[in-house]
């Protein structure tokens, strides 16, 4: 892997460079005594020139490089295969890529093919030579430029401290940068979803089955898209998540906080706090193999029928799964209730819990509300769980018995395996994500706001 | 004087009332504790009395006879030729010898089923690397099939009815007749912890998840690291207080609350798709993971470096420091403990994830253990969820062994974290 070897390369420069920059600073300070910042900026200013250019160039370049040789293949075959549709090229090109590095190919290769995995070799181990002579020269380059400049009077300790700043400043927006390839890679591919199916079918319809026929005459393969069902089965096991989060969440924080000895809570709590750690896959593999078998035979002995991937287990796992994070964040705020209130509240006779029920809660609760809206964003965004334990059938229904299916479950069947992205099957899945992104995104901002608005008010 | 005495018993029968009612809301709050309490620790208990056996797998010993003239009949010694050889014959062979009695179709069949079909991989290998086997006798243990496994180890039950169990009763005289002669064992399982997927539960191992997931690690810690530390110190040490430094805090806390799986789409959309990236690499799946703990680390640092006292940068300042001399000089330092327990838990975090990762790719079946972070491959979680979907009852147990050593990865990162922070944490 030359890749490695350049890197190493660079990292090897960089280090000369930094002993050749400071060596030079002493030198040309040597006459006069006299230097504006300490030698070892110096080294570090030659550093800096000689290795992030030549790293950024690298960088830019392995992002880029497949897909500019790909457009260029492309560009140079035959009219014959040019005329094709994008999912036909897409095809070609996985054959010429395939032929090219000697992998198995679909079929027979014709003659145009085999002159193009040429071109693409070609291409390709050019590229490869390029980039490492360039990202080399250009280290060279910035290093020696550098070098230059260096002179008894150059602030090297301003210049390095702003690159410094300059990086930090780069680092966080990285922040912003996540949130606007989340909106616009998704959003593109949903766009291009609902180029094909209106997104009031979308939003209002009722009926969800995403394989589409690829032969007009194939049976029940109609193509519904209505993300109803959906949203009703995500509802319905995040409702029944939170009928157990809550009321145990909220009330093992009451009593860690307001009735605990020491001892319990030093040992009750880091056990709960285990919760919020486990792995969710693990919480799937329970919620499938233990907690659904149980309940369905539980059910059956009550006479009840009860699917195997039932919404309740699914719910209650993951109820189990988001109670810390209920109980976590209402510890906070009741914590947060000045003592002077519970005092005042007991000093006029209510016993403790009168005080909890009436005083602490009602002047907690904006907070609680706002730990319930994360953990209630947690819920609807959680896959693993859903996917393992809860059904693939879209079924519209709000009983708790039956099985439902996710949006999270739908995205993940959608898109494992599949490698295309132009049919409305695959597209859909983005129109999903996006729809889940907006929703958690707004609960998110409210349940912030609450909490931090509560926050203000008694610090 | 009677209405005295009435109020004070009206006053006595509501508190008894009160009373009563503040030990039923006492009693919920256990109750809700003890709830949480006992799932922590049913699940615990269901996963280890299902996977700890996984850690020993069947063994039966058998005399194999290296013929010649099964594996090299022109005495070439040619490892290409040898390498061709049916080395399933030599087991076969063996087992033949063992049970003379076995001749019709079926208990023949039955015969060579004791044994996993994987053995004759491992005889090929063994004669490959000592050609001067090949002639002699030895007496060794072979691996049994996943099937015997679980009868050996109790999941099937010998008294079911044969139509109720995967294992028939010829074979269990098999078994019996072997047991009867010491011939049955069971020893700690290397293939569990080494090998790579498979088809066959009694080759399969979580060797290359373990891999990947360790790749996937490192591609996260070196770029989450630096990256989360970097921006911390921006927004609590440089940042003056404006829009943009707003817009970077409140992005920070969003994507803190954003479904995992959304950024499996991120990552599906611009690396796959739009970089052409490598699908089921480490390195996307750790770009990824990058992006996702970036937000933990980032608020931990941050936490971090508030923490440390004014007087410390004024100080520092004082004698003549730059702001970044003081920054990396005197803050940093007494931050770091701080940054790495909020980095050991992102981390642990990543370690875990696995729902991100299905939409890049890392669910494939993979039976090569990958050697660096652009090799196919798979994680840890992402196995568990593999094997979870399988139907032979050895997979069950394997599933939970996979959880149980997640779990224990997870388990010495925390104890890392909370260490490092009763170590080095300061009170100022």
């Amino acid at each position: 892997m030359p890749v490695y070897f350049v890197v190493l390369a660079i990292l090897g420069l960089t280090t000369i460079a930094y002993h050749y920059g400071r060596k030079r600073a002493l030198t040309v300070s040597a006459s006069s005594n006299h230097l504006h910042s300490l030698p070892h900026y110096y080294g570090a200013w030659t550093a800096i020139w000689c290795s992030i250019p030549a790293l950024a160039v690298l960088v830019l370049w392995l992002a880029l490089q497949s897909t500019i040789i790909t457009n260029i293949v492309i560009a140079d075959l035959p009219s014959a295969i040019t005329d094709l549709n994008e999912q036909r090229i897409g095809l070609v090109i996985n054959d010429i890529r395939n032929y090219a590095e000697g992998r198995i190919t679909s079929g027979e290769i014709s003659l145009g093919i085999a002159a193009a995995a040429k071109h693409y070799k070609e291409l390709k181990s050019l590229s490869r030579m390029a980039l490492v002579v360039i990202v080399l020269a250009i280290a060279i380059f910035g290093g020696i430029m550098a070098l230059r400049l260096i002179s008894p009077d150059f602030r090297a300790r301003n210049t390095v401290e702003n690159i410094i700043r300059g990086l930090l400043v780069i680092c966080s927006s990285i922040a912003i940068l996540t949130t606007i390839g989340i909106v616009l890679s998704v959003l593109f591919e949903a766009i291009r979803f609902f180029d094909q199916i209106p997104i009031t079918q979308f939003l209002f319809g009722t009926e969800w089955s995403p394989q589409t026929a690829i032969r007009t005459d194939q049976v029940g393969s109609s193509g519904a898209f209505g993300a109803i069902p959906l949203l009703t089965g995500t509802l319905l096991i995040s409702f029944i998540a939170l009928l157990v989060a809550v009321p145990i969440g909220l009330m093992s924080a009451i009593y860690l906080s307001e009735y605990a000895s020491a001892r319990l809570r030093a040992i009750a709590k880091p056990i709960l706090e285990i919760l919020a750690g486990i792995p969710t896959v693990v919480y799937g593999f329970f919620a499938a193999l233990t907690v659904a078998p149980f309940i369905r035979d539980s059910g059956g002995l009550l006479g009840l029928e009860v699917s195997s991937e039932s919404a309740l287990a699914a719910g209650l796992v993951m109820g189990v799964m988001i109670i810390p994070f209920v109980s976590s964040l209402s510890d906070d705020v009741i914590n947060a209730v000045p003592q002077s209130l519970r005092d005042a509240s007991l000093g006029i006779g209510a016993t403790h819990s009168e005080t909890i029920r009436q005083v602490v809660i009602p002047a907690a609760l904006p907070g609680i509300a706002g730990g319930v809206l994360l953990a209630a964003s947690r819920a609807i965004g959680e896959t693993m769980i859903v996917v393992m334990a809860a059904g693939l059938a879209a079924n519209l229904t709000i009983n708790p018995l039956d099985s439902v299916t996710t949006v999270t479950v739908q995205i993940v069947t959608l898109l494992v395996g599949d490698q295309e992205f132009d049919s409305p099957k695959t597209l859909a899945a983005f129109a999903l994500g996006i729809s889940l992104f907006l929703v958690t995104l707004v609960l998110n901002v409210i349940a912030l706001h609450i909490v931090r608005k509560y926050r203000e008010q008694y610090d | 004087m009677t209405e005295i005495a009435d109020s004070t018993r009206i006053v006595k029968e509501s508190l008894n009332k009160r009373y009563a009612s503040e030990r039923r809301f006492r009693r919920l709050g256990l109750m809700a504790i003890f709830f949480g309490v006992s799932f922590v620790l049913i699940l615990f208990a269901d996963i280890f009395s299902k996977g700890y056996t996984a850690f020993l797998q069947t063994q039966i010993e058998l005399e194999i006879f290296y013929d010649p003239a099964i594996i090299d009949p022109g005495h070439t010694n040619d490892p290409q030729v040898i390498g061709k050889a049916d080395f399933a014959k030599l087991y076969k062979a063996a087992l033949k010898e063992r049970f003379p009695d076995a001749t019709s179709r079926s208990a023949r069949r039955d015969l060579y089923n004791l044994v996993s079909n994987g053995v004759a991989y491992s005889l090929r290998d063994t004669v490959l690397d000592n050609p001067g086997l090949i002639g002699t006798r030895l007496t060794l243990w072979l691996v049994a099939d996943d099937e015997i496994d679980m009868l050996i180890k109790g999941h099937i039950h010998r008294d079911a009815p044969e139509s109720d169990r995967r294992v028939s009763n010829q074979s269990i005289a098999f078994i019996e007749q072997l047991e009867a002669s010491d011939s049955v064992r069971k020893s700690f399982s290397w293939t569990f912890l080494t090998a790579g997927d498979s088809r066959e539960p009694e080759q399969a191992g979580i060797g290359g998840a373990v891999m990947g997931s360790l790749f996937t690690l490192l591609v996260t810690l070196s770029l989450a690291f630096p990256i989360g530390v970097a921006a911390a110190i921006y927004l609590e040490e440089f940042a003056a207080k404006n829009q943009f430094t707003d817009l970077i805090e409140v992005n920070i806390n969003n994507l803190a609350a954003v479904p995992s799986i959304v950024f499996g789409l991120l990552g599906l959309a611009v690396f796959l798709n739009f970089f052409g990236m490598p699908r089921s690499a480490p390195l996307v799946g750790g770009l990824v993971l990058t992006l996702m703990t970036l937000p933990t680390i980032i608020i931990a640092s941050r936490a971090s470096l508030k923490s440390v006292p004014l007087s410390i940068r004024e100080a520092a300042l004082g004698v003549g420091a730059s702001k970044v001399q003081t920054v990396f000089h005197h803050v940093l330092p007494q931050a770091m403990p701080g940054m790495m327990t909020g980095t050991i838990i992102g981390m642990a975090q990543a370690l875990g994830e696995s729902a991100p990762l299905l939409m890049i790719g890392m669910v494939a079946f993979i039976v090569d253990i990958p050697t660096s972070p652009l090799d196919p491959s798979t994680v840890l979680p992402v196995q568990i969820f593999l094997w979870a979907d399988s139907p032979e009852r050895a997979f069950l147990e394997r599933t939970s062994a996979a959880i149980m050593v997640l779990l224990g990865f997870l388990v010495a990162m925390n104890a890392l974290a909370v260490i490092l922070r009763k170590r080095f944490e300061k009170r100022w």
